[in-house]
Order: structure tokens, then C-alpha cells, then sequence
């Protein structure tokens, strides 16, 4: 990587990115309380902010599940240093969300049927089950304990952004430009590791067998 | 960074409070309506630098209700117009690039003055009147708006209506140069906007036609020059911005039927008793809705208008035409 590499693969730059990403993940709180306190969030508060925080959580999403590819076609370590970190503010933003539905549009009622009955919410709903377990083997001593099954567990994050994704589509009402950008982003970040799987069984197959 | 748009009908937030000075100027008619035989005189509102042309009308008490009016600020910034785009400010920013004089309406089919009428010919401005309806948006929140406008019934008669004609067909202004929204390729709407009533349901007194909200011409983001108000149905069936009235005997296909009939009917009438597949719809925001205080009321079926409609619906099946 030449100059440009040197410098970035030095461990300050590394810690300069953490922090930088971090602050650009806390972003969209930061608006949305700027908003709030300016009140700039219109006659339907509530509505707006349970939005915004659920587009929050489906962008830090995408953005975590593309950590990978950079990591490859970049060379550059310093991606997958923010992997973690990432995946837990989706799972934050997703906590608020699915929070902000509840209080401010649900008000807490009628919250069994609306689970069971409405499938955007079900598909949105069981997204953020998944990421319950996620989150909770993102330290290191549960990717010690867990070994090689961390690895499969983890892959359910493939399932959970189609989730995420249809939890959005559902609720398309005549415009579905935006909804269908986002599927073009989930279907290339998917397409590649379909892609880098394929690569990988077939160098095994034409590898000389031990 | 925190940007704010400010269109044309934005005030600053210190320079009036519209709907004080508007209540000051209700209260003021009160007086007047006693002393000039029920006809208004333009009166406050004409201190607030409020944009739009002020229209005198009669009050319609007994047609109104007396719930506090959502403020103008909302009722003006807070619109879905999909023509402008599926966002609540879309309409407030981009319907300024709709000009809407001059203006005309054709009507057709089964009616005996068929022709293209400029929208002055249309309206006598001495007999404005001004209702206070609540708006019920089949999203779940709603609003109290005071409309100006002139009964439904009274301008349909008025083309001779045949009696083939069971059913009433709008259509909204379909210009993509105008409306940006109809240039989306991505939108699932098959432009123009549609919507109909049953002629029974046009010629009942409560469907009107506005033509200006808060004492003043509409804003163009909430329908200019002329929209329909049912203040019984769901909000979508209160078309905007209307070129088109025709009289026919089969029911029209309306907009929102077309892209989901399984969500929207064309009856689309305020009902708690029946949800919209992905959401209930018991209960409504009535905005502004605050996040500490929700706001959150229980819907009336027929939006409260029940005992004005309910017998156009007598020995239907609310369920199966919702």
C-alpha cells in the first residue's frame, strides 16, 4: 500500500478511525435531539422520531455488513477494527426504534395483536430478536468460548438484513424508489460473499487433496 | 448541521401566532353575526402577515365543531400530496411550482351542462361559507381544520345532473412540468389522481368544497384552488386540486383502490371497527402531538359525523365496503 499504507496501519490512525466512526454513528441521535430541542420534527414528533431511528438502525446495518468487503478489496485492516462497534449501535438504534414504536406510536397499546397480526411488524420485530444474540456474543470471551459456532451464529446476520429489509419494503406506501436503492445495496453486500463462498469451495476442490 | 427551509407561508416563529389572532377574529364575528345578519366582515386577521388572499364567508356553527383547531402552522406544513411527494414537508416546499390561476374544471358524462368552466364562473364568493371540520388521515392522526368553501351538492345541481348518474368521479391536476412527485419513476400511482363518491354521499350536506382554510385561499399544498372535503371518510378521499367532475352510472376506480384494494376501499369511511391490514385504526393521533403528551384519542365511527351519514350506509356490510 506504499506511503498511504504505512501511515494508515500505524495504531494511531487505527484509533483516529474507531473514534471517528463512532462519532459519525451517534450522528443521527444527535440530529434528531437537535431537532427535537428546535422543534423541528413537525406536527407528529413521535412518527418522525420512531422513523428516523429505524433507518438509522437499518443504515448502521448495511454499513457494518459492508466492513468485510472493504476490508478485502482495500487491504486495510482498520475496517473490520469498527466491526463490532458497529454492529452494536445498529443493535442500539434498533432498541430505540422498536422502543419509539411502542411509546409513541403503539402507546402501549394493543401490543399482542399488532406482533402477531401485522407481518411488516413481525419481520421487523423478529430482525431485532436476532440481534438480541448477536449482541450478546460480541465480547471476546464469548467469541473464545464460542469458537467455530460463533462464526455460524453470526451469519444470521445475513437473514436478519433481508428481515430488516422487507420490514422496510412493507411499509412502502406508493413510492418505492427509495425502499428499492436499499435492496440494490443488501443484494450486492450479499451477491459477494455468495460469490466469495463459491471461490472459496472451488479453490478447495482444485486444491491437491491432503 | 441543522438546515431549515423556510417557503414562502413559513413565519417566523415570533411574528404572529395565527390561530390566536383567527380565534380573536371568530369571537369577533360572533358580535358581527348578530349585528350584520350573518355575514362576516373581513376582520383580525387581516393584522397577521399571513399569505393568501383573506375570503369573507358565513360561520356554519351548527356544521361546525367546537374542538380546538389545529394550528395553522400544522394544517399548512403537514400534508400528504403525493403529487409534490411522499413526504409530510414534500407539499409545503414544492407546491409553490403549481400555478393555479387560471384554473379550470370540465365536467362530463350524465349531466345536462357538460362544458369547461374557469373556476371563477364556478364560485359566487358571497356564498362562502366556513365550516370546522375534524380530518381523520387514515395513517391514524388527524386534525381540526376550519375549511371555506360552498357545499358539494349545490355546486353539482347546478350541471343538471342526469339520473343515470349514480356516481361522481374527480380527478386532480395532472401536470409532471408542475408536480414533481408525478415525475417519480419509482411511484406505483398511475397519475391522474382519482377519487369518486356515491352521488348520494356528494349530495349530502356535509360534503363540501373548499376553496381556503383560516379565513384565507388555500395554500397550494393543501388542494388550491378547489379540493373536496368528507370529513367522514378518510383523509385521501378529500381530493385536491381539482380539474375534473364527471357524472357517471358505473363506480369509478378511485387512486388508492387501485394500487392496494385490499387496504383502501372506495367507501374508505371512518371506521375503528375495521383495521387497515397493517395497522389499527382505534385510535388516532390528533396533532400536533406532543411526545409527552400523545395526544392519543379513541376514533368515532364516521369520524363523529354518524348521525349526518350513517343512514347513506344503512343494511351494508361496513367490513366487506370499507
Amino acid at each position: 500500500m506504499g506511503m498511504a499504507g504505512a501511515v494508515l496501519n500505524r495504531p494511531g490512525a487505527v484509533r483516529a478511525f474507531k473514534v471517528l466512526v463512532a462519532f459519525m454513528a451517534f450522528l443521527p441521535l444527535a440530529i434528531l435531539l437537535s431537532r427535537l430541542v428546535g422543534s423541528g420534527l413537525g406536527p407528529d414528533p413521535g412518527q418522525q422520531i420512531t422513523e428516523s431511528l429505524g433507518i438509522a438502525a437499518f443504515q448502521l446495518l448495511l454499513a457494518t455488513l459492508a466492513l468485510t468487503p472493504l476490508k478485502r478489496w482495500t487491504g486495510w485492516v482498520g475496517w473490520l477494527r469498527v466491526r463490532r462497534m458497529l454492529g452494536l449501535f445498529t443493535f442500539f438504534y434498533a432498541v430505540l426504534h422498536l422502543l419509539a414504536f411502542l411509546q409513541f406510536i403503539l402507546g402501549w397499546g394493543d401490543v399482542w395483536a399488532t406482533f402477531t397480526k401485522r407481518p411488516y411488524i413481525i419481520a421487523g420485530f423478529l430482525a431485532f430478536v436476532l440481534l438480541i444474540p448477536l449482541a450478546v456474543t460480541s465480547t471476546n470471551s464469548m467469541m473464545r468460548r464460542l469458537g467455530r459456532r460463533w462464526k455460524t451464529l453470526h451469519r444470521s446476520v445475513y437473514v436478519i438484513v433481508l428481515l430488516a429489509w422487507v420490514h422496510f419494503f412493507w411499509q412502502a406506501r406508493s413510492d418505492i424508489g427509495e425502499m428499492l436503492a436499499y435492496g440494490v445495496v443488501v443484494l450486492v453486500l450479499l451477491a459477494v460473499r455468495v460469490r466469495w463462498s463459491r471461490l472459496l469451495r472451488a479453490g478447495r476442490r482444485g486444491a491437491p487433496s491432503a | 448541521m441543522l438546515i431549515k427551509n423556510s417557503p414562502a407561508w413559513a413565519l417566523p416563529e415570533n411574528d404572529v401566532t395565527p390561530e390566536a389572532i383567527y380565534l380573536n377574529r371568530r369571537s369577533f364575528m360572533v358580535s358581527a353575526l348578530a349585528a350584520s345578519a350573518g355575514v362576516a366582515l373581513p376582520g383580525l386577521l387581516e393584522a397577521a402577515s399571513v399569505p393568501g388572499k383573506e375570503l369573507p364567508s358565513m360561520s356554519r356553527p351548527e356544521m361546525s365543531t367546537s374542538e380546538k383547531l389545529t394550528p395553522y402552522e400544522d394544517v399548512v406544513r403537514y400534508n400528504n400530496f403525493y403529487e409534490f411527494g411522499t413526504g409530510k414537508d414534500d407539499p409545503a416546499r414544492y407546491a409553490g411550482e403549481m400555478s393555479v390561476s387560471p384554473w379550470t374544471v370540465k365536467v362530463d358524462g350524465a349531466c345536462g351542462r357538460p362544458g369547461t368552466y374557469n373556476l371563477e364562473d364556478l364560485l359566487q364568493p358571497s356564498q362562502y361559507e366556513e365550516r370546522i371540520y375534524r380530518l381523520r388521515c387514515v395513517e391514524a392522526w388527524s386534525m381540526v381544520i376550519p375549511w371555506i368553501g360552498v357545499p358539494l351538492a349545490g355546486l353539482l345541481k347546478r350541471f343538471e345532473p342526469a339520473s343515470s348518474a349514480r356516481y361522481v368521479y374527480f380527478e386532480t391536476l395532472h401536470d409532471p412540468e408542475q408536480m414533481r412527485g408525478q415525475r417519480s419513476v419509482f411511484s406505483t400511482i398511475d397519475w391522474p389522481y382519482r377519487e369518486g363518491l356515491r352521488i348520494d354521499e356528494a349530495m349530502n350536506e356535509l360534503a363540501f368544497l373548499a376553496v381556503g382554510l383560516y379565513g384565507r385561499e388555500l395554500p397550494n399544498q393543501n388542494g388550491a384552488p378547489l379540493r373536496l372535503v368528507v370529513p367522514w371518510k378518510y383523509g385521501f378521499k378529500s381530493i385536491k386540486s381539482i380539474v375534473r367532475i364527471r357524472f357517471q352510472e358505473e363506480r369509478p376506480k378511485t387512486t388508492w383502490e387501485l394500487i392496494a384494494p385490499q387496504e383502501y376501499g372506495f367507501y374508505a369511511n371512518v371506521n375503528p371497527e375495521v383495521d387497515h391490514p397493517r395497522w389499527s385504526q382505534k385510535r388516532e393521533r390528533r396533532l400536533p402531538s406532543g411526545l409527552l403528551s400523545p395526544n392519543w384519542r379513541e376514533t368515532v365511527k364516521f369520524n363523529g359525523y354518524g348521525e349526518q351519514v350513517s343512514h347513506l350506509y344503512k343494511g351494508m356490510d361496513l367490513e366487506k365496503f370499507y
